[in-house]
C-alpha cells in the first residue's frame, strides 16, 4: 500500500519569458519503508516535484496546474494534497510529511535558538507544553548523534558545523515520527564523510518507523546505497523508473545510461575523462512536441521529432521497470557504460 | 531553489543596456517623472530669456498680489513675479543637481574606485573614514562649514574672485557676495554627498577586479589608474548612474533645507527653499506664495525619486529578480 | 553582553572628546566675531566684554580654561547673547523638549512604516503593496518644511483642529511630531518592506513553512526579526535625520527646542552656545548609536560580541 501516490503532476512558473512546465505530468508513488531515489541534473525539476507535494513553492509565481497527490494514512483515508486547503496543509506538514532541505546552513533560522526551533513543531502538533517539548527535542538531538545535545540546544544555529546542522534539521523533521520523509538533496552540501552517517540517519529511522522517504539528489552514488527504487528526471518528466539494481546495470533510456557514464568511479582508467551528457537540459516553455531529449541522444530516431514516447514497462516480469523511449536498441546504449571497453567520440 | 529559473549566463555589453532600457520603459511611473523633470528645466532655463519680468524687479506699490494675467502665479510682499523667481529658484536646484552632484561623482567614484582596487590596507583606512563621516550629520558639519567660511576674507572667497573674475571683471563688488555664498554652499555640499558612492564603487570594483578582462589590460600593460578609471568604474557603470540618480534629489533637499533656515542661499537670489521660508511666514494671508514653491519642489523630488527607483530596478541586477 | 555594553559606551570618550576640540577650534578660528554685528558699541565697552568672556586670551588658553570648567564642573559657561543666562540653563530648557519631540517621532515612524512595509512585502505587486510603496515614496520626497505649512494650513488654519505653535499639551504635539516623523517613517516603510522580501524567500522561512506554522507564526515568529534587522540599523541614520529636520520643525511650530536656539547661535556666532549644543548632539548621536549596535548584536546571535 502507498503512502504517497503523485499521478500526472504538473507545476508551471510565470516567468518573464512566458510559463515554464517545471513537472510536466509525473507520476510516481512510494510505499511504507520504501526509500524512492528521484535523481536528475539541476534543472530537471526533482526538487519542484518534492516541494510540490508540501506545497511549498513560491505561490503565485508557481503554481500546480494539474494532476493530484494523494497521501494515505494507515486507516485508509486518502488527502490530495494538491487541493488541500491552507488548514489540511498546516495540520500534514511537519507532523505526517516532514521535509530536510539541501542547504543546513541556511535552513535553520539563524535568530532563534535550536531548541526553540525544534521545540515549536511539538507544541505546535502534540500540543506539547515547552519543557515537555524542550525534553523531548533534547532526546531527538541525542538520537540522532549530536553530543552534548542540552547544550546544543541553547546554542544559535552558527554555532553549529554544517553536518551537526543537518542532524538538527533531521531531528526536527522526525520529531512527529512522519509516515513520509521528503528529503531534497540531504546530503549535497556535506562533505563525503559526513553526507555517509547521514544517509545512515535516514535509513536507520526508515527501518525504525516504517517511514517511507522520498531521496532528491542528483548523485547517483548516494541513490545507489540507500534507494530501494530509482526513478530519473529529465525535463519534467520522470523518463525510467524501476528497482535500483536494474537502472544501475540495465538502463533503458539513453538519458539513464548517460547519467550512469557521468559519474566518476574509482575503476575509471586514469588519464580517462568522465564523460559529460553533451548539450544543455531544455526549459520547458511552450508545447511540448516529440521527445525533449532527442538533442542530446546519440539513438535518436525520425519518430523522436513527431511523437512524445509513451510509459512502457521493460525488464523482469515483475520489476516495474518503465521508461519513455522509443529506441530499444538497449545493446549499443549500454556499451558505452563504463567497464565496457570502449570509448565514443563524444562531445565534452 | 535553483531549478526552473536557471537561465543561460546573463548576456553582457549592449545587450545588458537594450535590456535596461526595455525594463524601464515599462515603468509607466519613471517615465512620467523623467518627463516632468524635462519640463520643470527646459521652463527654468527658459522663462527667463523670454519673459519681461526678471526675478529681482521689486514693485513695492504692487505689493503681493494673487496669480493674474499678468503675473500666472501672483507676486510676492515686494511685488516680484513670483513664476520669475521660482524659475530663478529651479536654475539654483538644476546647478546644484548638476555641480554638487559632480563633485561627489567624483569624489566618490575616485574614493571607492581606489580603495576597492587597491585593497587591504589602503581600503581598510579608506572606508574607515567613510564609515565614521556616515555616522555624522552631514549637514550640521555643511551648516558649520557655511556659517564660518563663507565670508569675504577667506581663500576660498578669494578663489571665487579670481575664477568668476575671468568671466566678470567686477567680481569683487559686494553685489555678487549671494552667489560667491551659492557657489560655496554647491562645493560644501558636494564634498559631503558622496559615501554612498563610494561604497557602491567600491563594492562593484572588488566583484570586478579579478575578472579576466581585467587581468587582461594589466598583461598589456595599463596602469593602475588606467585599469581602475578605463576599465573598472566604466564597467560599475549600472549602480553609478542609479546612485547619482539618487543623489541628485538630496542634494537638492538639502540646499532648500538650508535656504529655508536662511543657511543657504540669500535674497536677492531666490531658491526654492528661500521661497517656501518666505510663503511659510505668510501662509494664511498669501496662500500662493507656499502653495506654488511647495508644490514645485515637492515635485521634483518626487518625480527624482520614482526616476531612481526605476532605474534601480531596470540598472541593478541585485533586486532585480524582485519584480 | 555587559561587557560588549561596556566597552562600547567606553570606545565614545575620545570620539567624542575629539568632536568637541574640532567644534571648539573651527568656531574660533573663523572670521567674524559674536559682536561683530553691533556696530555702534565702542571699542571700550568691546574690550570689556571680550575680556568678560575671556576672548582676549590666545586661543589654546580659552581651550584649556573651557575644557577645564566642562570637565570639573560640568559648565559649559555663559552665553553671549542670552544675557545672564548660562549655556547650562538653555540647554537644561531647550533638550526635554527637544527629547520628547524626537522620541514621539521615532516611536510613530515605527509604528506607521513597519506595518506599511510588511504589508506591502506580503502582498508584494498588489494593489496594496504599490498603494504602501507610493505613499512612501512620496513621503520620503515631501521636505518637511514644505508638509508642514501645508497641514498647518489645512488641520489649524482651515478646520481649526490642532493648534499651530508652541508644545504645551498633547494637542500641540500631534502636527510637529507627525511632520517630524513622515519622512523617517517612509524610509522605514521601504526598508522594512525590502528586508521582509529578502527573509521571505530565504531557507529558513521555507524550514518554518514545511514545520506547518501558520503563516502569521511564520511571519511573526521566524520572519520579522531578520527582516527588522536593517530598519535597527537604520535607527542611527535615522535618528541624526531627525535631528537635523528638528531645525526646521521648532523654526516653524515656535517650539522652544535644542534646534530653535542652534540655528539663532550660528547665526549670532555665539560660541559657547554653538560648542555645548554640538556637544549635546554628539552625545545624542553617538549615543543613539551605539544603543543601534547594542540592539543590533541582540537581535543578531551572529554578531560577535568580542570584536
Amino acid at each position: 500500500m502507498s503512502v504517497l501516490e503523485i499521478r500526472e503532476l504538473v507545476t508551471e512558473f510565470r516567468t518573464d519569458d512566458g510559463v515554464v512546465r517545471a513537472v510536466d505530468g509525473v507520476s510516481l508513488s512510494i510505499a511504507r519503508g520504501e526509500v524512492l531515489g528521484l535523481v536528475g541534473e539541476s534543472g530537471s525539476g526533482k526538487s519542484v516535484t518534492s516541494l510540490s507535494i508540501l506545497r511549498l513553492l513560491p505561490e503565485p509565481a508557481a503554481r500546480i496546474a494539474g494532476g493530484s497527490i494523494l497521501l494515505r494514512s494507515k486507516s485508509g483515508g486518502e488527502l490530495d494534497l494538491a487541493r488541500a486547503t491552507k488548514a489540511e496543509l498546516a495540520r500534514v506538514r511537519g507532523d505526517r510529511v516532514a521535509m530536510v532541505f539541501q542547504d543546513p546552513m541556511t535552513s535553520l533560522n539563524p535568530y532563534l535558538r535550536i531548541g526553540t526551533q525544534l521545540a515549536e513543531v511539538l507544541e505546535l502538533h502534540r500540543g506539547m507544553a515547552r519543557p515537555e517539548a524542550w525534553e523531548r527535542s533534547r532526546a531527538m538531538l541525542e538520537a540522532v548523534g549530536i553530543p552534548d545535545p542540552g547544550r546544543r540546544l541553547n546554542d544559535h544555529p552558527h554555532q553549529l558545523s554544517g553536518g551537526m546542522r543537518q542532524r538538527v534539521m533531521i531531528a526536527m523533521a522526525l520529531l512527529c515520527e512522519p509516515e513520509l520523509l521528503l528529503a531534497d538533496e540531504p546530503t549535497t552540501a556535506l562533505d563525503v564523510t559526513i553526507q555517509a552517517q547521514i544517509l545512515e540517519l535516514v535509513d536507520a529511522q526508515r527501518q525504525r518507523t516504517g517511514a517511507a522517504v522520498l531521496l532528491v539528489t542528483h548523485d547517483l552514488g548516494v541513490v545507489a546505497r540507500v534507494a530501494d527504487r530509482v526513478a530519473v528526471m529529465y525535463a519534467g518528466r520522470i523518463v525510467e523508473e524501476g528497482p535500483t539494481e536494474a537502472i544501475f546495470a540495465e538502463p533503458f533510456h539513453p538519458y539513464t545510461v548517460g547519467l550512469a557514464r557521468s559519474v566518476p568511479r574509482l575503476d575509471t582508467p586514469r588519464g580517462r575523462r568522465l564523460e559529460p551528457i553533451r548539450g544543455m537540459p531544455p526549459r520547458n516553455l511552450g508545447p511540448r512536441r516529440g521527445c525533449s531529449f532527442r538533442a542530446r541522444c546519440d539513438f535518436a530516431l525520425e519518430v523522436c521529432a513527431e511523437l512524445d514516447p509513451e510509459r512502457r514497462a521493460v525488464g523482469a516480469e515483475g520489476s516495474r521497470h518503465l521508461v519513455r523511449c522509443h529506441s530499444d536498441d538497449v545493446a549499443k546504449m549500454r556499451a558505452t557504460l563504463p567497464g565496457v571497453a570502449r570509448r565514443l567520440e563524444v562531445l565534452p | 531553489m535553483n531549478e526552473p529559473t536557471t537561465k543561460p549566463a546573463p548576456a553582457v555589453g549592449a545587450s545588458q543596456w537594450s535590456d535596461a532600457w526595455r525594463r524601464l520603459r515599462k515603468n509607466r511611473a519613471a517615465l512620467v517623472s523623467a518627463a516632468v523633470l524635462v519640463a520643470l528645466a527646459v521652463v527654468s532655463v527658459v522663462q527667463p530669456m523670454l519673459s519681461a519680468l526678471p526675478y529681482d524687479r521689486a514693485d513695492l506699490a504692487l505689493g503681493p498680489t494673487p496669480p493674474s494675467a499678468a503675473h500666472w502665479l501672483g507676486t510676492d510682499l515686494y511685488g516680484r513675479d513670483l513664476l520669475s523667481r521660482l524659475c530663478f529658484g529651479g536654475r539654483v536646484s538644476l546647478a546644484v543637481g548638476l555641480v554638487s552632484t559632480g563633485l561627489s561623482f567624483v569624489i566618490g567614484t575616485s574614493w571607492g574606485g581606489i580603495a576597492g582596487y587597491f585593497g587591504g590596507r589602503v581600503d581598510q583606512l579608506m572606508m574607515r573614514v567613510v564609515d565614521v563621516l556616515y555616522t555624522f550629520p552631514l549637514i550640521i558639519f555643511v551648516i558649520l562649514v557655511l556659517a564660518f567660511f563663507a565670508h569675504q576674507d577667506t581663500v576660498f572667497y578669494e578663489a571665487f574672485v579670481a575664477v568668476y573674475g575671468l568671466v566678470n571683471e567686477r567680481a569683487r563688488d559686494p553685489g555678487y557676495l549671494p552667489l560667491y555664498r551659492l557657489f560655496f554652499v554647491f562645493f560644501a555640499l558636494g564634498s559631503v554627498s558622496w559615501l554612498t558612492m563610494a561604497r557602491i564603487v567600491r563594492g562593484q570594483v572588488i566583484s570586478l577586479r579579478e575578472q579576466p578582462f581585467i587581468e587582461a589590460a594589466r598583461s598589456i600593460g595599463v596602469g593602475h589608474l588606467g585599469i581602475v578609471f578605463g576599465h573598472l568604474v566604466p564597467n560599475a557603470l549600472g549602480p553609478i548612474i542609479v546612485y547619482t540618480a539618487l543623489t541628485i534629489p538630496e542634494v537638492m533637499l538639502v540646499e532648500a533645507f538650508l535656504s529655508f533656515l536662511g543657511l543657504g542661499t540669500e535674497e536677492p537670489l531666490s531658491s526654492w527653499g528661500l521661497l517656501v521660508a518666505g510663503g511659510a511666514e505668510t501662509l494664511d494671508i498669501y496662500p500662493w506664495l507656499i502653495a506654488f514653491p511647495g508644490l514645485v519642489l515637492s515635485l521634483t523630488l518626487v518625480s527624482f525619486n520614482f526616476l531612481g527607483d526605476g532605474l534601480r530596478d531596470a540598472l541593478d541586477p541585485r533586486v532585480r529578480r524582485d519584480s | 553582553m555587559i561587557r560588549f555594553v561596556l566597552r562600547r559606551l567606553l570606545s565614545l570618550v575620545p570620539t567624542l572628546l575629539l568632536a568637541v576640540t574640532l567644534v571648539f577650534f573651527l568656531v574660533r578660528l573663523a572670521p567674524g566675531g559674536p559682536f561683530d554685528q553691533e556696530r555702534s558699541v565702542p571699542p571700550e565697552v568691546l574690550a570689556a566684554l571680550e575680556a568678560k568672556y575671556r576672548l582676549s586670551d590666545p586661543v589654546w588658553v580659552q581651550y584649556k580654561d573651557w575644557l577645564a570648567d566642562l570637565l570639573l564642573r560640568g559648565s559649559l559657561g555663559p552665553t553671549f547673547k542670552y544675557p545672564n543666562r548660562t549655556v547650562n540653563e538653555i540647554i537644561a530648557l531647550s533638550l526635554p523638549v527637544s527629547i520628547q519631540l524626537g522620541l514621539w517621532a521615532m516611536l510613530f515612524a515605527l509604528a506607521l512604516g513597519v506595518p506599511l512595509g510588511v504589508v506591502g512585502a506580503m502582498r508584494q505587486n498588489r494593489w496594496p503593496d504599490a498603494l504602501a510603496t507610493a505613499i512612501a515614496l512620496v513621503g520620503l520626497s515631501v521636505p518637511r518644511f514644505v508638509l508642514a505649512p501645508l497641514l498647518i494650513m489645512l488641520f489649524g488654519l482651515t478646520l481649526y483642529w490642532l493648534p499651530v505653535a508652541r508644545f504645551d499639551s498633547w494637542r500641540h504635539m500631534v502636527l510637529p511630531v507627525f511632520c517630524a516623523a513622515l519622512p523617517m517613517a517612509a524610509h522605514v516603510a521601504r526598508l522594512t518592506r525590502a528586508g521582509m522580501l529578502e527573509v521571505v524567500r530565504s531557507d529558513f522561512v521555507r524550514t518554518a513553512r514545511a514545520k506547518g506554522l501558520s503563516e502569521r507564526s511564520v511571519v511573526l515568529r521566524h520572519a520579522l526579526r531578520g527582516g527588522l534587522l536593517p530598519v535597527v540599523s537604520y535607527l542611527g541614520p535615522g535618528f541624526s535625520g531627525l535631528l537635523v529636520g528638528s531645525l526646521v520643525i521648532e523654526k516653524i511650530f515656535d517650539i522652544p527646542g535644542m534646534g530653535r536656539y542652534f540655528v539663532e547661535a550660528f547665526q549670532n556666532r555665539d560660541y559657547n552656545l554653538i560648542a555645548g549644543l554640538s556637544i549635546v548632539y554628539g552625545v545624542l548621536l553617538m549615543g543613539s548609536n551605539a544603543l543601534v549596535d547594542i540592539a543590533y548584536a541582540w537581535l543578531d546571535p551572529r554578531v560577535e560580541l568580542g570584536r
